[in-house]
């Protein structure tokens, strides 16, 4: 494998070895820019003397024979509406196109602390707004794995930086399944830990009480170290779980004996890819034949996720977006008066699908409305969370697929947003109930896309998701596979 | 859920957003296909069903009322589109 293919884990070891330098290594990974980031467009912002300067400190650290920490010297990529400091900071919007944050998020902080080495901000949907990066206001990212396809969203930069070799990690955050369903389509690893387990502070806000920043990675064993680094309390943010971290890599082991898991039907939907359903079986028949007990339950409100997701997601949107109003950052248009310029600084700068969800959140909040869309959908997030709850009595872990198809055209739903949102319906129940979710490799389409299948978990029980996570991939190579990208 | 011309243009003053004359019948009909499917929620019993707003059984973080250090002025400012000894500028508020 070349240096590009590896995870981090493996260049860690190499480094502490002194196989390679980190310079060598980002020089690797910036030449694979070079190479193929015409193709897939994940970038939108690189940091590339920053990402050398930070590599030739490593290495001078290391040549004094001082111990690195695990990213240490490891380039990967962080998406672009999480704040770091004196690098633009775009949320893939017009609005946002010359916003250079004064301060970092928590998460970057943490990385920096670890002395990792940023290569540049990833593209997404515009405000983490959608699930395919095509509602980037800059440029779509497509799929390494076919150019011709979507790689998911909205963390579909960083999903399809990882896949096609130009970061070797990559951070993104999940509202409704931008980490896992990005994840999914690209064939890597991708997390949304617990909400509240990993601080939000310098995430720019979508919908507040979704929202978290989680992992995308080569493997399992990458997943559980960067979420070891960038889970825990943080002051900043008054939603963060004050919670002790465990040691996530203590549960990488090969042992799904006595786990619980359960199929929950209502996740087989009408209409899934029968290539999906059929690698989503084989891998739950594996898991059992790795030794643990599998069940069929079910989650009936899940039935009701997406119409609560689509009130919550956009009124919480609608409030949060208010503070674009052309007066303390973002762009500003001209106007008579205020009014007229708030108006037309956001007319000007927004795209659509920010436009429709401010739209749908203001009605739904609105007088008259309130109670039949707004309250009505917090009702039923209590009941598809209780389902979970009850179905977490009795077993360890769900099991079903990240996405109900592998990742189509670009162009393909664009003009149909009610259908993109249908496409969110095996991930946003989570978000709905605050719970941790990984999506896997776990085989490719007839067409070779790839699949991703996702695995449930308790609230902060992230430690077996990972085992589970980690015990399926040992057993099979598609973690192993990566996206041709016509030979190069 | 027939979303209305009229009702387009409330949510949208609402929203801060004017809507072309042109765009206003793509808008009416994706946000009446959005409602359209949300209205399935109206189908179900939540009568003794209590809101929750988010998942945490968090409430009421304190913390001590210390002064800690925060941005400096200019760098807080430094985004403004519009500045002026040290406030941020706007159009005219008031009338008069």
């Amino acid at each position: 494998m070349k240096l590009f293919e590896q995870p981090s884990h493996v260049l860690h070891d190499m480094l502490v070895n002194n196989e390679i330098t980190s310079l060598e290594l980002t020089e690797a990974i910036l030449s694979r820019i070079d190479e193929v980031e015409g193709d897939v467009k994940a970038y939108l912002t690189l940091t590339r003397d920053e990402a050398i300067a930070q590599a030739k400190a490593v290495d001078e650290k290391i040549a004094r024979g001082e111990k690195i920490s695990f990213l240490e010297g490891i380039p990967g990529a962080i998406k672009d509406n999480i704040c770091t400091k004196g690098v633009k900071t775009t949320c893939a919007s017009k609005i946002l196109q010359n916003f250079v944050p004064p301060y970092s998020a928590t998460v970057v902080n943490k990385l920096n602390a670890e002395n990792a080495v940023i290569l540049g901000k990833t593209n997404l949907d515009e405000f983490a707004m959608g699930g395919s990066t095509e509602n980037s206001a800059y440029f779509p990212t497509r799929n390494p794995w076919n150019t011709e396809c979507v790689p998911g969203g909205s963390s579909g930069g960083s999903a399809a930086a990882v896949a096609a070799g130009t970061a070797v990690w990559a951070i993104g955050s999940d509202t409704g399944g931008s980490i896992r369903q990005p994840a999914s389509f690209c064939g890597v690893v991708g997390m949304k830990p617990t909400y509240g387990r990993v601080s939000r502070y310098g995430l720019v806000a979508y919908a507040s009480s979704l929202d978290q920043i989680g992992p995308i990675t080569k493997d399992v064993t990458d997943c559980a170290h960067i979420l070891n680094i960038i889970a825990g309390h943080d002051d900043m943010d008054s939603t963060c779980v004050n919670e002790a971290v465990p040691d996530y890599t203590k549960a990488l082991v090969e042992d799904v004996k006595g786990l619980k898991l359960a199929i929950p039907k209502e996740y087989f939907v009408d209409g899934m890819d029968p290539d999906v359903e059929k690698a989503i079986r084989d891998s739950i028949k594996k898991l059992e034949e790795l030794g643990a007990e599998v069940v069929e339950i079910s989650l009936p409100n899940t039935a009701h996720a997406i119409s609560t997701y689509y009130l919550i997601a956009p009124a919480e949107a609608a409030t949060n977006l208010e503070r674009y109003d052309g007066v303390s950052y973002g762009e500003r248009a001209d106007g008579v008066d205020i009014v007229d310029m708030m108006t037309n600084t956001r007319s000007q700068y927004f795209g659509e699908e920010v436009k429709r969800r401010i739209m749908i959140g203001n009605y739904a909040l609105s007088a008259g409305y309130y109670d039949a869309y707004y309250l009505k959908a917090l009702k039923v997030r209590r009941l598809v969370k209780e389902d979970y709850d009850k179905a977490f009595e009795k077993v360890d872990v769900i099991v079903c697929p990240t996405a109900p198809s592998p990742a189509y055209k670009i162009g393909e739903k664009i003009d149909n947003p009610l259908e993109m949102y249908l496409q969110d319906v095996c991930t946003v129940p989570l978000n709905l109930a605050g719970l941790p979710g990984i999506s896997v490799p776990c085989g490719f389409s007839s067409k070779g896309m790839p699949i991703g299948m996702q695995l449930i978990g308790k609230p902060l029980d992230e430690a077996t998701l990972i085992r589970t996570a980690y015990t399926y991939e040992q057993s099979q190579d598609f973690h192993k596979s990566r996206a041709a990208l016509g030979g190069k | 859920m027939k979303v209305t011309k009229k009702d387009l243009e409330t949510v949208a003053l609402l929203s801060r957003l004017s809507i072309p004359a042109e765009k206003e019948e793509q808008y009416t009909q994706q946000l009446s296909a959005i409602l359209d499917y949300i209205d399935n929620l109206s189908t179900v019993n939540t009568d003794e069903i209590q809101p929750i707003a988010h998942v945490l059984p968090i409430s009421n973080v304190f913390r001590d009322d210390v002064v800690k250090e925060s941005l400096d002025r200019d760098l807080a400012l430094s985004n403004a589109p519009l500045k002026d000894e040290g406030y941020f500028k706007v159009p005219k508020i008031l009338e008069g």
